[in-house]
Formats: structure tokens, C-alpha cells, sequence
């Protein structure tokens, strides 16, 4: 095989390969545009359960077999976690996000990213987990400044029963 | 439809691969190595990674540091491995997505090949599981986008309690087991592709997992000019406060992410479900319409194996013998691994056309186109020969040959058994023989082209004897994008054959003629040869 040949396949090749290389990190991605922040609202919180407990009445004890007798019984199933998400005065996200589970006993869960653009911000996040149809069991609303590029996150604590910013 | 776009493909793929086949010539051309590559390359990511793992630090802190220190600090041997870890990747996906569509392009993927087609499925679902999680481990910007749109992606589907992404919205949330488990599935599923990688060449004969030497080599160089010209580097610290907002793509691992932000995640999964079906029932769009499969003659079979060796599809296999002839094999054929290309015809020494027995018969037979079938053919196809230079062609049915005007056409070359050109030549049918089989690095039935050539040359059995002239036998081995070229070379043959005086063939074989073996003898002795 001629030398000529030889360097003809090895240029070849090596041309195949640089364009691999090329395009292994180019072009460049921008998956938000430019002067752009992103505010995440995600939490994992159960619901109350949909009824309270409620105590068995004798028949229904005797009823139970024996190894399985108790005197209340306790429905698993949670309500829905109602959400809403004010950004700049106007709801951007509203949500009744059911309770995870074969059962419907497990907690509701969010994770939501919306793009804005960089700048101040009134907002305002708002959650309803009990029975009550109007008004809300827990609220936050703050006045933030997102940079370009920031994640701005809102979170929220199950045990201390309020939003987190950050 | 289908066929349609595998029209065209095969269109695209026959103009490349002439070129590439002159550059690199039948044995070294890459687009015939595809699968050797794949395995080549996945070698070099497995060393490569090896190497790497001795420089990698798991820890959350030190994860992007380790890998830092590999690629600033040691460039010039753990940076240089961790660019031959990156690119062999991208390779990878390359030979793979050539490897699928040149299969699909040449229609190489129905019948009993669905196995292989099928099989390299899950190999597409594993070679990207693979590389992503290998994005994950460097821990820079670029791993962050890859953390936080796969975690999104996953959890749309309805199977974790609570969304993955949300380990990635603070520093907070993340801890260093998180990069060991990373790392155990950075081995683990590569470990797993291995395997199915073996499952997927399970069923074919002599596979290609090394490719040659020299290829090899000018690859490995190749690879290590470009990382040593572009090593691959990381794309800055994580900042779990910051959104990954440009990030340097790869977008041979990485290019339906950016399909997140146009469909929804839902949408995704769809078009990956969508994707994965369409593959995994496309040998049955239609199914291949199949031809009956070999038989074997136990009366003229003398177990002599040579079938079952040239057999390119694992269909022939040897087993005991059943009948009372005093032979310790016997050929078997599994019907749903044969695609009847008649190779194993061509491979058995009984399948001879002097034979001049009332019916002809030999021990392995395609029952739709039988060995007496190609006599008569080959007879009625040179008695129309006339003029000086008749010239005799043999045409296989996928090659450029395939409509060339009086050729006995084929399903592959290698049906045609060497004593077949040897009668026609000594039989004075025809004053020479041209055999036109498919592009020699594209052969449709893989090993035709190959086995064809070595027993006309003498180096397979069986042999083509040694009496007859090789200067009356020509090779063309075009694709069936060159019939042009197919018919040019067969009238210059026929030319230069003209110019040859006409010469009578002496009838014994002369004592350079391979020998016969004992079973061959013993056959004759049972009146293998009437």
C-alpha cells in the first residue's frame, strides 16, 4: 500500500473525527434567552386526609375478625393541595395537585419552571390543605429582584408550614 | 413507504461507499466495519474510563476538582484519556446510528435477521443511558442542564414520589452518595450494553468485533491527534443558584434536550415511545417474504462440515447421524435462521454439474432453486452466447449485475459451487465466465463475496480446480447503484477474451489440484459421483 494512500485514509478519518469533535460542544445552547431568570415552585406536602377518624360501633368490631379488631378506623385518602402563584400581580400558576399513591394517601408534589424575564418582582404564593374552599391556609408574598440567569426557587416547609424564597 | 426511504438510503449509502472503497479498499473500509468499530470503540471508552476512575473523587466538592486537576494539572496522559473517553463515545453513537441505517438501507434487518435488528434496541436505550450519566459525574454547568432536564424528563413519568429535580435546586439537597450512585450506574449500564452487545451478535456467524489491525490503528491515531487538538473540558462549576443557561451541547449524546423547552416532557417520552416502537416492529413492515429454506440430501451428505462452516447465518449446524452410511456428522438445517442464499449449495463437494446422474442431486439443495435448476439455467443462458468472446456472467440478485441481459442470476455468488464455471468453461459453453456479485465491502448476505473469492483463488474449499484457466474468469464486484460499470467491464472482458485462441480443457485434473479427502473418496466409493 502506497504511503500516498495511507496519509489519503488517515486525513480521511481524521477529518470524520474532528467534525465529531466539533460538535461535541458546539454549537453552543442557549435554553433561555438572554436576560432571563427562572422561578421555580416545587414542594412535596400532603394534603389533611379527606375524613376524620371515626369511631367503629360495637357491631361493627365484632364484625372484624379477630386478629384485625380496632376501634377506629382512619381513611387514608389525602384532599388535593390547592396552588396559586403570583408574579408581578397577575397568577401565573394555579393548581389542584392530587395526592400521589395507588391509594391517594400519599403527598401531592409540584415542580414548576417558568422563564421571566430579569428584574423586580412583587410575589405571591398562596396554598390551601384542609377542608375550607375559600381563602388560603398558608401565603407568602415578597418583593424580589431575579438577575439574569438566577434560580429563584419557592419552596415549602411541611414543618414549619410556610414558603420558602431562595 | 418504508421502502421508499430505504430506496433512497441505499441510493445515499452505495455513492459514498464506492469512494470509500477505493480509498481504503474492500478489507479496510470503514462503512463495512461499522460493528467492529462500535466494539472498538467501546473499548477505548471502557480503558479510557478505567483510567480516569483512578483520578476520580466522588465527593460533591471534590468531583469537579478531581476532574480539573485530570484535565489542567495531568493533560498531557489522564486529560488525553479523558478526551479519548469523550470523542470514542461520540464515536460510538456515530457507528451506531451509521450501522443502523446501513442495515435498514440494505434491507438487513427482516427476516431471520429481526433477531440482531431487535436486539440492538435496548443497545441504543444503553449507549445513551451510558453517556449521560457520564455527563452527570463531571459536575460542571453542562452536568447541571444534563441533572436537571433528565430528573424533569423522568419524572413525568408517574413512577417517583417525589420529583427528582428537586435535588438540584440547592446545594443543600445534594450529597456525595448521590455522585456514588452515579458512578455505579456509570459502570453498571455500560457493563449491561456489553452484554446485550454479545446478545446482539449472537446469531451471526463469524462476527466482525475486531476491526483490522491497520484500521484500528489509524483510528487510535486519529483519536488521539484530535484530543490532543481539542481536549475536551469542563464547562465551569456547578452554581445550583444560577440556571445553566448556554451550555456547550453534545449533540450526538444530548439532541432531543433541547426538545423540552420546545414540546412539553410528556410529548418527549412520546416521540422516544413512538421511536422505540417503529424500531422494534420494523422487521415485520412488512415481514420478508421468504424463499423455502435448504435441504440436506443424507444420501449425498458425507458430514464433511463445509456447509455448515460457510454458513454466513449460524443456520446449519452438525449433528449425529441418522441414517446407515458410515459417516460420524450429518449437515442440520434450522429452517428459521436460513435465508436460502444458497451459500452452503455452493460450499458442498457433491454439488457438482458434471455429475451425470438422471436427476441431479447434491447434499445440501435450495428445494425453489435447486443445483439442476442452475444446470439447465447455465446451459440455456450459454446457448444463446455466439460471436468470439461469449462470455457467461453469474449475477447475484443484490449486486450490479442483477440485470444484465442474459445472466444467470443468483441470490448470492457464492451459490454457484467453483466445478459449476469450471463445466461451462471445459464444457466449451462459454469461452469465459463472468462471476458479478455485490459491492465487495456490501455484500447482502455477508460472506459471499469473501468465500466466492477464496475459492476461486484456492484457499477454500471447495476449490476451483486448478485446470481451469484463471484468465477466462472474471470478478466484478459492484453495487446495484453500478450496473453501468458492471456492463463496461463485461464487454472488455469479453473483448480480451476474444483475443484468447479457443483451447479444449485436458479433462483430469492436473497434480496441483487439491486433493481429495478421505470423505470426499469415501462418497465417490458409495456413488457420490455417477
Amino acid at each position: 500500500m502506497s504511503y500516498l494512500r495511507i496519509a489519503g485514509q488517515f486525513i480521511v478519518i481524521l477529518a470524520l473525527f474532528v467534525a465529531v469533535a466539533a460538535f461535541s460542544d458546539w454549537p453552543v445552547y442557549r435554553h433561555t434567552p438572554r436576560g432571563s431568570a427562572v422561578v421555580v415552585l416545587t414542594f412535596v406536602h400532603g394534603a389533611e386526609r379527606k375524613s376524620e377518624c371515626r369511631r367503629l360501633t360495637t357491631e361493627e368490631i365484632q364484625k372484624l375478625p379477630p386478629n384485625m379488631r380496632r376501634v377506629q378506623e382512619c381513611p387514608r385518602g389525602r384532599r388535593p393541595v390547592y396552588v396559586e402563584l403570583d408574579l408581578a400581580g397577575k397568577t401565573i400558576f394555579q393548581a389542584s395537585l392530587p395526592p400521589t399513591g395507588i391509594a391517594g394517601d400519599g403527598p401531592s408534589k409540584v415542580y414548576e419552571r417558568f422563564v421571566v424575564p430579569a428584574g423586580s418582582y412583587d410575589i405571591a404564593a398562596r396554598m390551601r390543605d384542609t377542608p375550607r374552599t375559600d381563602g388560603f391556609d398558608h401565603e407568602r408574598r415578597a418583593t424580589v429582584t431575579l438577575t439574569a440567569d438566577q434560580l429563584f426557587v419557592i419552596d415549602f416547609r411541611t414543618e414549619s408550614g410556610e414558603f420558602l424564597f431562595r | 413507504m418504508i421502502s421508499a426511504i430505504r430506496s433512497v438510503l441505499r441510493h445515499g449509502f452505495e455513492l459514498i461507499e464506492r469512494p470509500f472503497e477505493r480509498l481504503f479498499g474492500p478489507a479496510l473500509n470503514p462503512l463495512s466495519q461499522l460493528g467492529a468499530l462500535g466494539f472498538f470503540f467501546f473499548w477505548v471508552v471502557a480503558v479510557s474510563g478505567i483510567y480516569l476512575f483512578i483520578f476520580f473523587d466522588t465527593g460533591i466538592e471534590r468531583a469537579y476538582e478531581s476532574v480539573e486537576y485530570i484535565s489542567r494539572n495531568h493533560w498531557f496522559h489522564a486529560g488525553v484519556m479523558r478526551s479519548l473517553h469523550r470523542y470514542a463515545s461520540d464515536l460510538l453513537v456515530v457507528m451506531v446510528t451509521v450501522h443502523l441505517l446501513r442495515q435498514f438501507a440494505y434491507d438487513q434487518y427482516r427476516g431471520v435477521r429481526w433477531y440482531s435488528w431487535f436486539t440492538g434496541l435496548p443497545i441504543i436505550w444503553l449507549l445513551y443511558g451510558s453517556g449521560i450519566t457520564g455527563y452527570w459525574l463531571v459536575w460542571d454547568r453542562l452536568a447541571q442542564y444534563v441533572a436537571v432536564t433528565t430528573s424533569e424528563l423522568l419524572d413525568r413519568l408517574p413512577i417517583f414520589g417525589e420529583p427528582i429535580a428537586r435535588n438540584f435546586i440547592s446545594t443543600g439537597t445534594l450529597s456525595s452518595r448521590f455522585f456514588t450512585l452515579m458512578v455505579f450506574m456509570h459502570i453498571a449500564v455500560p457493563l449491561f450494553l456489553l452484554f446485550l452487545m454479545w446478545i446482539h451478535i449472537l446469531r451471526i456467524s463469524r462476527p466482525k468485533v475486531n476491526p483490522p489491525r491497520a484500521l484500528a490503528a489509524m483510528m487510535l491515531f486519529a483519536l488521539i491527534g484530535v484530543s490532543v487538538w481539542k481536549p475536551a473540558l469542563s464547562q465551569g462549576h456547578v452554581d445550583l443558584a444560577k440556571a445553566p443557561a448556554e451550555v456547550g451541547l453534545d449533540w450526538f449524546y444530548l439532541p432531543l434536550y433541547p426538545l423540552t423547552e420546545i414540546w412539553s416532557r410528556g410529548s418527549v417520552w412520546a416521540f422516544l415511545g413512538a421511536f422505540s416502537l417503529m424500531i422494534g416492529l420494523m422487521p415485520w413492515l412488512p415481514p420478508l417474504r421468504r424463499v423455502r429454506a435448504a435441504q440436506v440430501d443424507l444420501s449425498h451428505c458425507n458430514g464433511c462440515a463445509r456447509c455448515a462452516e460457510d454458513c454466513p447465518y449460524e443456520a446449519i449446524r452438525m449433528v449425529g447421524r441418522t441414517d446407515s452410511l458410515p459417516f460420524p456428522t450429518q449437515a442440520q438445517v434450522n429452517s428459521a435462521l436460513c435465508v436460502s442464499c444458497g451459500i452452503c449449495v455452493g460450499a458442498c463437494p457433491s454439488s457438482t454439474p458434471f455429475r451425470r446422474s438422471e436427476e441431479l442431486k447434491t447434499g445440501i439443495d435450495l428445494p425453489d432453486y435447486d443445483l439442476k435448476t442452475l444446470r439447465e439455467r447455465t446451459i440455456e443462458a450459454a446457448a444463446a452466447l455466439s460471436g468470439p468472446g461469449r462470455v457467461l456472467v453469474f449475477a447475484c440478485e443484490h449486486g450490479g449485475g442483477r440485470q444484465f441481459g442474459g445472466a444467470v442470476r443468483l441470490p448470492c455468488v457464492a451459490m454457484a459451487p467453483p466445478s459449476l464455471f469450471d463445466f461451462v468453461l471445459s464444457r466449451d459453453l462459454a469461452d469465459g465466465v463472468v462471476i458479478a456479485g455485490c459491492a465487495q465491502s456490501a455484500c447482502f448476505n455477508r460472506l459471499g463475496v469473501e468465500w466466492t473469492k477464496e475459492r476461486i483463488a484456492g484457499t477454500r474449499d471447495p476449490y476451483l480446480r486448478a485446470r481451469v484457466p484463471r484468465e477466462r474468469i472474471a470478478m466484478i464486484w459492484a453495487s446495484a447503484l453500478e450496473p453501468r460499470r458492471v456492463v463496461a467491464e463485461i464487454a472488455m472482458f469479453a473483448k480480451e477474451i476474444a483475443k484468447i485462441p479457443r483451447q479444449k480443457l485436458r479433462a483430469p485434473q492436473t497434480s496441483t489440484a487439491p486433493a481429495q479427502s478421505g470423505y470426499d473418496r469415501a462418497l465417490t466409493e458409495i456413488g457420490g459421483v455417477r
